[in-house]
C-alpha cells in the first residue's frame, strides 16, 4: 500500500506528465514548444502549466523577445525530485 | 485496469522525453545515398589522379608538375563539395519527408540543436583542412577530415538517433589508422564516407524508416 502513496496526484493527468517529461531532459521549454509536443490547446495547456507552478514544481519566466512576449518554463529540483518518485512508483507497480 | 494506466503513462513518459531531445526523423536512406555519391566522388578523383599521373610521366621535362598538382587539389576540392552539397540537400529533403509522414515538425528546437551541434566540430575540421593544404600538407586532409567528422556525428548523435555514435566512432578509428597510410587517403575516405554511410544508413533505415 505504501507504494500507492508515492503517486503523485499531481502528474495524474496526460498533459501534466508531459510538460514535467519535458522540462526533466530540458533545460527549459517555451509555450509554443510544449503546445507543438503535446497537442494541446493553449488553455488547457496554460491551466496544467499554472496547476504545476502552484506546486512550485516548476517556474515560469516571461520575458519579451523583440516585441513578442515569450513564456519560458523550466523545471525545480523540488519538481525534479518529485516527478522521480513517481516514476519510481510506477514503475514499482507495474513490477508486481 | 489500473496497471494498464500505469502502462500508458510509463510509456508517453519515454516518448515525450525522447520527441523532445532528438530529432527522430533523419532519414537513414538519405545515409545510403550520402554514402553512394561519395563512392561516386572518389571514384571520379580517383580517374582524375589516373588521368594526372599518365600527363606527368609524358612530360619529360617536369617543369608542369606543381601546377598539376594544384590542378588535382583544385579537381578534388571540386569534386568533395559537390558530394557533401548533394548529400546534405538529399539529407534535408528526405528527413523532411519523413517528419511530414509521422506528423512531426522539421525545424524545430530538436533539430536545430541537432545541426548546431554537428556542425560546431565539422566546421573547426574544414578550417584545419584548409589550413593543411595552405602548408603543403596534402596527406593529413584525409585523415584530418575524417576524424573530424566522425567527432562531429558523435557529438550530434546525443541529439538524434543513437547509431550516428558509431558511425562517428568508425569514421575515427580510420581516419587515425589513415594516418599511416599517407598516399591512400582516397581509399580511406570512399571507406569512410561510402561504404560507412551505406552501411550504417541502411542499418537506420531498416529500423526507423520503415513504419
Amino acid at each position: 500500500m505504501s507504494i500507492i502513496t508515492n503517486i503523485n496526484k499531481a502528474f495524474d493527468h496526460r498533459i501534466r506528465l508531459g510538460i514535467m517529461s519535458i522540462l526533466m531532459v530540458n533545460d527549459y521549454a517555451d509555450f509554443n514548444r510544449l503546445k507543438e509536443l503535446l497537442g494541446a490547446t493553449d488553455g488547457n495547456l496554460a491551466s496544467h502549466a499554472k496547476a504545476l507552478e502552484k506546486e512550485n514544481y516548476i517556474v515560469v519566466e516571461k520575458q519579451f523577445i523583440g516585441r513578442k512576449p515569450n513564456t519560458k518554463y523550466s523545471a525545480t529540483p523540488l519538481g525534479k525530485a518529485a516527478f522521480k518518485k513517481h516514476i519510481d512508483a510506477l514503475e514499482k507497480l507495474l513490477k508486481q | 485496469m489500473e496497471s494498464k494506466k500505469y502502462l500508458e503513462d510509463i510509456s508517453e513518459i519515454k516518448d515525450m522525453m525522447r520527441k523532445s531531445s532528438r530529432f527522430i526523423s533523419l532519414s537513414g536512406l538519405s545515409g545510403v545515398l550520402a554514402g553512394i555519391y561519395a563512392l561516386i566522388g572518389a571514384w571520379l578523383a580517383h580517374r582524375k589522379l589516373q588521368e594526372i599521373i599518365a600527363v606527368d610521366y609524358t612530360d619529360v621535362f617536369g617543369s608542369s608538375s606543381v601546377k598539376i598538382e594544384t590542378d588535382y587539389i583544385y579537381n578534388l576540392f571540386l569534386i568533395a563539395m559537390g558530394v557533401i552539397l548533394l548529400a546534405i540537400a538529399t539529407g534535408i529533403l528526405l528527413s523532411a519527408r519523413k517528419a511530414k509522414k509521422v506528423g512531426d515538425k522539421m525545424w524545430d528546437d530538436s533539430s536545430k540543436r541537432l545541426v548546431i551541434n554537428f556542425f560546431i566540430p565539422l566546421f573547426a575540421g574544414g578550417v584545419f583542412s584548409i589550413a593543411l593544404l595552405q602548408q603543403d600538407m596534402y596527406g593529413l586532409v584525409a585523415p584530418a577530415t575524417l576524424i573530424f567528422y566522425g567527432l562531429a556525428c558523435l557529438n550530434a548523435s546525443k541529439y538524434t538517433l543513437g547509431d550516428v555514435r558509431y558511425l562517428g566512432i568508425s569514421n575515427i578509428i580510420i581516419g587515425l589508422i589513415s594516418t599511416q597510410f599517407i598516399g591512400y587517403g582516397l581509399y580511406f575516405w570512399a571507406l569512410g564516407f561510402g561504404i560507412f554511410h551505406i552501411f550504417y544508413g541502411a542499418l537506420m533505415y531498416f529500423k526507423y524508416d520503415r513504419v
